[in-house]
């Protein structure tokens, strides 16, 4: 069944418009909410969440309407942004203490075994804490009030190698039941190369894909090849030509495979799509001579 | 069990997982009847998505290497003895044609393949 579907949400700012979105998670599954910086990944979630009012659109959690069961559904979900911290001087012990009121199906046993597990001191203040471990406590606070749906904008992004690993396995720990699903936003694409099951591709405020990983990637080829093998017939078939005084660097469309002869053909990974569908990081064109 | 996956190869880590897990039945060192792990708990063990994991099981399902019972769990089929040798010696065949034909396309004769087999095959 579905844990979270997200039907034509618009949202409608000066400059920027994040314009019908629509996607739908399962559970027991991690989706990776990838895009730009300013692509509308933050403000995607903030919409669903009714953190800022969408203009339009529909959001299901749990099977029930967020906007008609509000309460009811955040009761189902968990959240942390980037950026919207805990008061530092404040103890964690305070801090749940708070959180708890607001979530009648708190288990104050469930978050001792947490505090345990991540090894989180609860009579720490939070601004002893690293930025690894703030996250593990926001996950902490969510999975004490039973929530089935993680809502995680950019978690990983500030971690080492290690926290990120950590928090990873963390993610597939939480999945691993089949009843929980965790959603993040990211641009650490290597993260998600470990762990997503789904990807959501955002662009320009444009869900361009939401589908398996699989998917998503083998509908790509990343190729090369030299200048020469640049046809004007092939180059109307890449994406985000890059030229190079020793050649050439696009990525194409699966379909197009039978076109590719002669050029080194690979596979795509999330960060060379991410790259090559973003044609403005290429306004340095053939520069190294 | 033993399961390796390498994230820099170019074979997909599903394909990874499949081929293994088809070794070791076919060759008998995953016996009939033999429990899985379940496709989440191993997902999280070897850090890959449970779709790939899935997409690895539910092909082996598919060739009659693995069934699955609801709720309880992913099996190794209990095949003929006869069968896995007939199956093994299949993939076998299709991996030696693949490599002499990449042999053959180098110039390599007969019996120096043949010599070349002898020498690498070990003991």
């Amino acid at each position: 069944m579905a844990l979270l579907t997200v039907r034509g949400l618009s949202k409608r700012y000066e400059g920027f418009a994040l314009e019908n979105a629509s996607f739908t998670l399962e559970a027991g599954y991690i989706m990776g909410f990838i895009g730009r910086n300013g692509a509308g990944k933050t403000t995607t979630l903030k919409s669903m969440l009714g953190l800022v009012s969408a203009d339009a659109g529909q959001v299901w959690i749990d099977g029930m309407d967020f906007r008609k069961e509000e309460f009811a559904c955040k009761q189902r979900i968990g959240v942390s942004f980037g950026g919207a911290d805990y008061y530092p001087r404040a103890r964690l012990s305070d801090i749940a203490s708070v959180t708890r009121r607001f979530y009648p199906d708190w288990d104050g046993a469930v978050y001792r075994e947490l505090c345990g597990r991540f090894d989180l001191d609860e009579n720490k203040r939070v601004r002893q804490l690293s930025a690894g471990m703030k996250v593990k406590f926001s996950l902490a606070l969510a999975l004490s009030h039973r929530a089935k749906l993680l809502i995680l904008d950019e978690p990983t992004s500030g971690l080492d190698p290690v926290s990120r690993d950590e928090l990873v396995e963390l993610f597939q720990r939480i999945v691993e039941d089949g009843e929980h699903s965790v959603l993040f936003s990211t641009h650490i694409t290597s993260d998600l190369e470990k762990c997503a099951d789904y990807i959501t591709y955002i662009q320009d405020g444009r869900i361009t894909a939401s589908c398996d990983r699989d998917s998503f990637t083998g509908a790509y080829r990343l190729v090369r090849g030299a200048a020469s093998q640049l046809t004007p017939e092939l180059l109307p078939r890449l994406m985000g030509v890059r030229r190079h005084a020793f050649g050439f660097t696009a990525l194409a469309e699966a379909a197009d495979l039978p076109l590719l002869s002669g050029l080194e053909i690979a596979p795509a990974d999330l960060e060379s799509i991410m790259i090559h569908t973003s044609k403005e990081g290429f306004s340095h064109e053939a520069s190294a001579v | 069990m033993d399961i390796l996956v390498s994230n820099t190869s170019d074979t997909p880590i599903y394909q990874q997982i499949y081929e293994q897990l088809r070794s070791q039945i076919l060759a008998g060192t995953l016996k009939s009847d033999a429990c899985l792990p379940p496709i989440r708990t191993a997902a999280a063990e070897l850090r890959v998505s449970v779709i790939t994991v899935k997409k690895a099981y539910e092909a082996l399902e598919r060739e009659g290497l693995l069934y699955a019972v609801t709720g309880r769990g992913t099996f190794v089929a209990p095949l003929r003895a006869a069968e896995r040798e007939d199956r093994r010696a299949r993939l076998a065949e299709e991996a030696l044609a693949r490599e002499l034909s990449r042999c053959k396309a180098l110039g390599l004769g007969k019996a120096e393949a043949l010599a070349l087999v002898e020498r690498l095959y070990g003991d």
